[in-house]
C-alpha cells in the first residue's frame, strides 16, 4: 500500500494523543491549572492534529461532515463519530481541570472509553480489509491499542506502566511482523484464483492493460521500501521500544523522559511507515505484482 | 445508508468470454468515451501526451500467458488470454459497506453498484476494499469512479433498442461480452454461464460477484489425420540412388551429419 505521509502522521500522532487523553481521563489525581493545560494541549495537538492531517488525503475534504452518517456499516464513519465525541467530552473535562480546578471523574472515564473506542475504530478500518491479508488479523487492533496506551502512558509520565506496556507492545509488534509475513500466502488468493485460469496451467502477467501507471498501481503496489524492511524493523524496535525502556529504567529525569518520547515517536513513525509500505493488496496479482 | 440490500429483484451484470476476447481494447475506449461524455464527472487523463501518461478507466484489458503442463513428456505451447476487467457488481460488495458518507450504494431493483458523486469525499477506502481494482479515484475530480453498467444507456428510451446495453457490450467486435439478468435462470446470460461453466473471480474473497467469466475452450489436439499412416513406410528415411549417394558422401566429409 502507498505509505501516504498524511495517514502515517495521523495514525502516529492521533494514536499518541488519544492514548494521553485516556490516561488523563482515568487519572484519580489529575493535574489542574497550567500543568493540566500543558497536558491537554499536547493531547489535543496529537489527536486533533492527526485527524486534521488525515483529511489532507481526501479528494473533497469540504464534504467531510457527511462521513458521520454511515455508522451502521462503516468503521471510518464510526471512527469520526468516536473521535469528535471524545474530543468534545474531554474538552469539557479538561476545561474543568484547567479553569475551575474541578475533577469531574465520570466525564473523564467516559472520555477515556471514547479515546479507546476511537483508536479501536481506526484500527478496524485496516483490520476489516480482506483485500490486505497482512492487516486482516486481530493483531492490527491489538497493536493500535497497545501503541496508543504505551505512548499515552509515556507522555503522561507513568513510568512503571509505560515500561510494562512498551515491552508488551514491542513483543506484540515483533509477533505481528513475523506472523504477517506469511498471511498473503495463507489467504489463498493467488494469480490463479484472481484470473480463474489456474486449471489450464501456470499464469503469468503477459501485458499490462496500459503503457503507463494508474491509480491502482500508485495506491496499492508499493515495492520501494520493502527491500529495507528488516533494517527498518530493527530501527523501529530499538527506537520505539528498547531505547525508551532503557532511558526510563535508568533514572527518572525530565530530560531523559523527553529523549525517550522523541525516540519513541521516531520509532513509531518508522513502524507506521512499514505498516503501509509492507502491506500487499490482492489487486496487485492482476498486474503480476504484489 | 450503505447497508447492502438483502436481495435484489434483478442481478444485472456481464458475462465475459475469455475464449473469444481478442484483446482489441475497443471496450476500454467505448467505455471511456461514453462515461466521459455522459453521466457524472468526466474520466480525466494526466499528461496524456507525454511518456508519463495516466488516466481513469472503468474497464481495462489485461493479457495473461498461461503455460499448460507437459503432455506425454512434450512441452505444450503457452496460451495467451486477454482478460477484460471492470466492476463485478458483487452481491456482497465490500466497497459499499465501508463507505463513510453513503455515497456508494447497491440498488435493490437491479443490483447495480453506483457512486453518488455529490456525496463522495474521495477517501479511497472503497477502492481499498475492492479486491478487483474496479474503482479508481479520479485525479482531477477527486471522486471515486466506477463502472455504472451504463445505467444511463440500459434504461434510456431515447436510444434505439439495440443500443440499450452497456457501451462495452455494444461495441465488442468478437461478441466476448454479454449483458443480462443473472438472477433469471432462463436469461441468455444465465444459460451461457451454465453451459460454458462460468466462474467467479477470487471466490475466496467472499464478494459473490454478479459478473461471470467463461473459461477458454480446450485447445484442439492435433488429430491422427490418416488411419493408415502407422502402416505406411516413412518417407525417405534411408535414401537410395543419387540422394543416398549424396547423403553418404556429405556425411563422410569432416564435420558432416551422420
Amino acid at each position: 500500500m502507498h505509505p501516504a505521509p498524511s495517514v502515517i502522521l495521523f495514525t502516529t500522532f492521533s494514536g499518541l494523543g488519544f492514548g494521553l487523553l485516556f490516561w488523563l481521563g482515568i487519572n484519580p489525581n489529575p493535574p489542574t491549572g497550567w500543568v493540566a493545560f500543558a497536558f491537554f494541549a499536547i493531547a489535543y495537538l496529537g489527536a486533533a492534529g492527526g485527524l486534521l492531517a488525515s483529511t489532507f488525503h481526501l479528494g473533497h475534504p469540504e464534504r467531510a461532515i457527511k462521513a458521520f452518517s454511515q455508522w451502521k456499516t462503516s468503521w471510518l464513519s464510526r471512527e469520526g463519530i468516536c473521535a469528535v465525541a471524545t474530543l468534545l467530552i474531554m474538552g469539557l473535562y479538561g476545561a474543568g481541570l484547567v479553569f475551575f480546578g474541578a475533577h469531574w471523574s465520570l466525564l473523564g472515564w467516559l472520555g477515556a472509553v471514547g479515546a479507546l473506542a476511537t483508536v479501536f475504530t481506526t484500527s478496524m478500518i485496516y483490520a476489516q480489509l480482506k483485500t490486505v491479508p497482512r492487516w486482516n488479523h486481530w493483531t492490527t487492533p491489538a497493536l493500535f491499542l497497545g501503541l496508543s496506551l504505551a505512548g499515552g502512558a509515556l507522555l503522561s509520565g507513568k513510568v512503571t506502566v509505560t515500561l510494562g506496556l512498551l515491552v508488551l507492545t514491542g513483543a506484540l509488534q515483533a509477533f505481528a511482523w513475523f506472523h504477517g509475513d506469511g498471511r498473503f500466502l495463507a489467504s489463498g488468493t493467488t494469480m490463479k484464483t484472481a484470473t480463474g485460469l489456474g486449471h489450464i496451467g501456470e499464469v503469468r502477467a503477459f501485458e499490462p492493460p496500459h503503457t503507463g501507471t494508474n491509480y491502482l498501481m500508485r495506491e496499492f503496489i508499493h515495492v520501494v521500501g520493502r527491500k529495507h524492511a528488516m533494517q527498518l524493523r530493527i530501527i523501529a524496535l530499538v527506537l520505539g521500544f528498547a531505547l525508551p525502556v532503557l532511558l526510563l529504567a535508568a533514572s527518572f529525569s525530565h530530560w531523559l523522559a523527553l529523549l525517550a518520547v522523541v525516540s519513541h515517536v521516531i520509532g513509531i513513525l518508522t513502524l507506521r511507515w512499514l505498516f503501509f509500505a509492507q502491506a500487499e493488496h490482492v489487486v496487485g496479482l492482476y498486474y503480476g505484482k504484489r | 445508508m450503505t447497508e447492502l440490500p438483502t436481495s435484489t429483484a434483478k442481478k444485472l451484470g456481464l458475462v465475459i468470454d475469455l475464449d473469444t476476447c481478442v484483446g482489441c481494447h475497443a471496450c476500454v475506449i467505448s467505455c471511456k468515451g461514453w462515461n466521459t461524455e455522459n453521466y457524472g464527472a468526466p474520466l480525466s487523463d494526466q499528461n496524456a501526451y507525454s511518456g508519463a501518461a495516466s488516466g481513469t478507466f472503468l474497464n481495462r484489458v489485461h493479457s495473461y500467458e498461461v503455460q499448460p503442463p507437459m503432455l506425454r513428456d512434450e512441452p505444450q505451447p503457452a496460451q495467451l488470454i486477454h482478460f477484460p476487467k471492470s466492476c463485478l457488481h458483487c452481491d456482497d460488495a465490500p466497497c459499499v459497506t465501508v463507505c463513510p458518507t453513503g455515497a456508494s450504494y447497491k440498488r435493490s431493483e437491479d443490483g447495480i453498484v453506483l457512486v453518488n458523486e455529490q456525496d463522495c469525499i474521495g477517501c479511497g477506502l472503497c477502492a481499498w476494499a475492492c479486491p478487483y481494482g474496479a474503482r479508481e479515484l479520479d485525479a482531477k475530480e477527486g471522486v471515486m469512479k466506477k463502472c455504472t453498467l451504463c445505467v444511463d444507456r440500459i434504461y434510456n428510451e431515447n436510444l434505439p433498442e439495440e443500443d440499450r446495453q452497456p457501451a462495452c457490450v455494444r461495441t465488442c467486435p468478437s461478441n466476448a461480452r454479454h449483458f443480462g439478468d443473472l438472477a433469471d435462470p432462463e436469461s441468455d446470460v444465465s444459460i451461457l454461464v451454465a453451459e460454458r461453466g462460468g466462474f467467479d473471480l477470487m471466490p475466496e474473497q467472499g464478494t459473490k460477484p454478479t459478473n461471470k467469466y467463461l473459461p477458454p475452450r480446450p485447445k484442439d489436439v492435433e488429430p491422427e489425420y490418416d488411419i493408415l499412416a502407422p502402416y505406411l513406410d516413412p518417407i525417405a528415411a534411408d535414401g537410395k540412388g543419387l540422394i543416398g549417394w549424396l547423403d553418404k558422401a556429405l556425411s563422410a566429409l569432416p564435420g558432416g551429419a551422420k
